[in-house]
């Protein structure tokens, strides 16, 4: 079961951190550090794009294709550590 | 509330990553096993202001934090507690509030969603009235779920804390099965950490190893039965197993906790250690209080640590484990914790346990948290 529209669940709080110099992902009971291509696509999780356009969106602001894979397999993992939801 | 191994990912990098807020010591229950100082009465009147609030978390903000626990006593006693969390909220922390639920009212859960409060953590003892209110020495119960409901209600994740001692332990499926039922998505067992009331109750609190072990197969069998929809925290008390707690990550590693008073501490306990120098934020710099004060740099690291830690392996994983348990079952802060089997004190440890495993004791009532319960007049110096 894969996610149409990734959404950032309600119980995380995506940040840049200044005093990590890197976006962080805080939740109730801890945080992590996201590297950057993480933090590209975490924060286009908000319920507005479907998977597709997500990639698009992405493959738009870097100037490049192909990212479609690992946009999903990172979407996997997320949520399976229950980050995101369906909208 | 942080526990000692809390998945955390991000490197502290000598960060002050978790803060804990105690705003005040005041609390209307009055349970035997709090870790609050036995003179909690005598803060009252030295609480920190607001706006002194706000400086402490501005300044904590600089230093990295990022998770935030409003604690105490109960928090709720406090009026401005949503104008802190809307202040924190607004720096950047994750906040989260660790309250019994007394006070918990409908129009302050409504203020702390608006103020932008992003967990609560709730406390409970037991799932029949009597029980409860008896251990809390108040009329609570149903105050407490009826809490629990409305926070659900509201859409806050939540955290349940439950106590554990001898005299709940056999209520760790009831209470497994009404989370279930609510929708909680998290339980914490909290086995009992030995410092202030609890250390006075602590051969009444104490649970056997076999009751132990018993709620281990009950929290098993949920954890099959629940998979995802809930994560059930437990684990052996150190007292038990043979190994220290990674007491806090480490001694002034990530955590720093600020008492109504401001003073800056490692940890909740940090002051039953007598001979270490606290220090408020109303006279230092949080700065200088976390990197420079000799409180904090006393046990930091690993160069302070005794034999048998030294040449262990596994000291990068406990750090020598807790410092006030040492103090408190040793006499000396820098000893290593005695709930290490390799600790040259360890007989401590299993004297308790062995108290606690004794079929027929003389029961002692236990001494409730109260002002006046106890003398304090000896902590003064
Ligand atoms: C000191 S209380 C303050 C907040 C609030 N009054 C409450 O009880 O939830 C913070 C948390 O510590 C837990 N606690 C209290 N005394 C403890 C002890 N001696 N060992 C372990 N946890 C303890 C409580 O159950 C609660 O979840
Ligand atoms: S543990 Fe009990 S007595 Fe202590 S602060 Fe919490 S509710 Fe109050
Ligand atoms: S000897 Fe020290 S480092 Fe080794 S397990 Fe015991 S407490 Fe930890």
């Amino acid at each position: 079961m894969s996610i149409d529209t990734p959404t950032l669940a309600s119980r995380f709080r995506m940040q840049w951190e200044e005093a990590q110099q890197a976006w962080v992902l805080l939740y109730p009971e801890g945080m992590v550090k996201l590297n950057a291509s993480a933090a590209e696509i975490l924060k286009r999780c908000d319920g507005t794009r479907d998977v597709p356009a997500l990639v698009a969106d992405l493959e738009t602001a870097f100037d490049t294709t192909g990212l479609e894979p690992d946009v999903r397999a990172f979407l996997d993992m997320a949520r399976q550590q229950q980050w995101i939801t369906e909208a | 509330m942080p526990k000692d191994s809390n998945g955390l990912t991000l490197d502290g990098q000598g960060k002050p990553l978790w803060l804990s807020l105690e705003i005040t010591y005041r609390c209307p229950l009055k349970c035997s096993w709090c870790n609050n100082p036995l003179d909690f009465d005598d803060y009252a009147a030295r609480e920190l202001s607001t706006d002194e609030w706000k400086r402490v978390l501005r300044e904590a903000r600089e230093l990295g934090a990022l998770q935030l626990g409003f604690t105490g006593g109960e928090p709720l006693q406090r009026p401005d507690l949503e104008e802190l969390v809307a202040y924190a909220n607004a720096l950047g922390f994750y906040t989260n509030l660790i309250t019994s639920g007394i006070g918990l009212t409908e129009a302050r859960l409504v203020a702390l969603k608006a103020a932008g409060l992003k967990q609560i953590q709730l406390s409970l003892q037991a799932t029949e009235a009597a029980v409860t209110d008896a251990l809390v020495g108040a009329t609570a119960h149903e105050r407490k779920l009826d809490a629990a409901r409305r926070i659900k209600a509201h859409g806050f994740p939540m955290v349940l804390n439950m106590p554990v001692f001898r005299q709940n332990i056999g209520m760790t499926d009831a209470m497994i099965a009404w989370a279930a039922e609510l929708g909680i998505e998290y339980i914490e067992f909290a086995n009992i950490q030995y410092y202030n009331w609890a250390l006075m109750n602590r051969d009444e609190l104490m649970p056997t190893l076999e009751q132990v072990r018993e709620a281990e197969q009950v929290v098993q069998r949920w954890r099959d039965t629940l998979g995802k929809k809930m994560t059930i925290y437990f684990v052996i008390p150190d007292y038990y197993e043979g190994r220290p707690k990674a007491c806090m990550n480490g001694w002034g590693a990530i955590h720093l906790t600020i008492a109504p008073d401001g003073v800056a501490m490692p940890c909740q306990e940090a002051r039953v250690i007598p001979g270490l120098e606290f220090e408020s934020v109303r006279d230092k710099p949080l700065a200088w209080l976390w990197h420079e004060s000799p409180l904090f740099r006393k046990y930091r690291g690993l160069d302070w640590l005794p034999e048998p830690c030294v040449s262990c392996d596994e000291k990068e994983k406990d750090f020598g484990g807790c410092r006030c348990q040492a103090f408190l079952l040793t006499g000396d802060a820098g000893n290593t914790d005695p709930a290490c089997g390799r600790s040259p004190h360890h007989a401590r440890v299993r004297e308790a346990t062995d108290t606690a495993a004794r079929p027929l004791r003389f029961r002692k009532p236990l001494f409730k948290r109260a002002a006046g319960t106890v003398t304090t007049a000896f902590l003064e110096d």
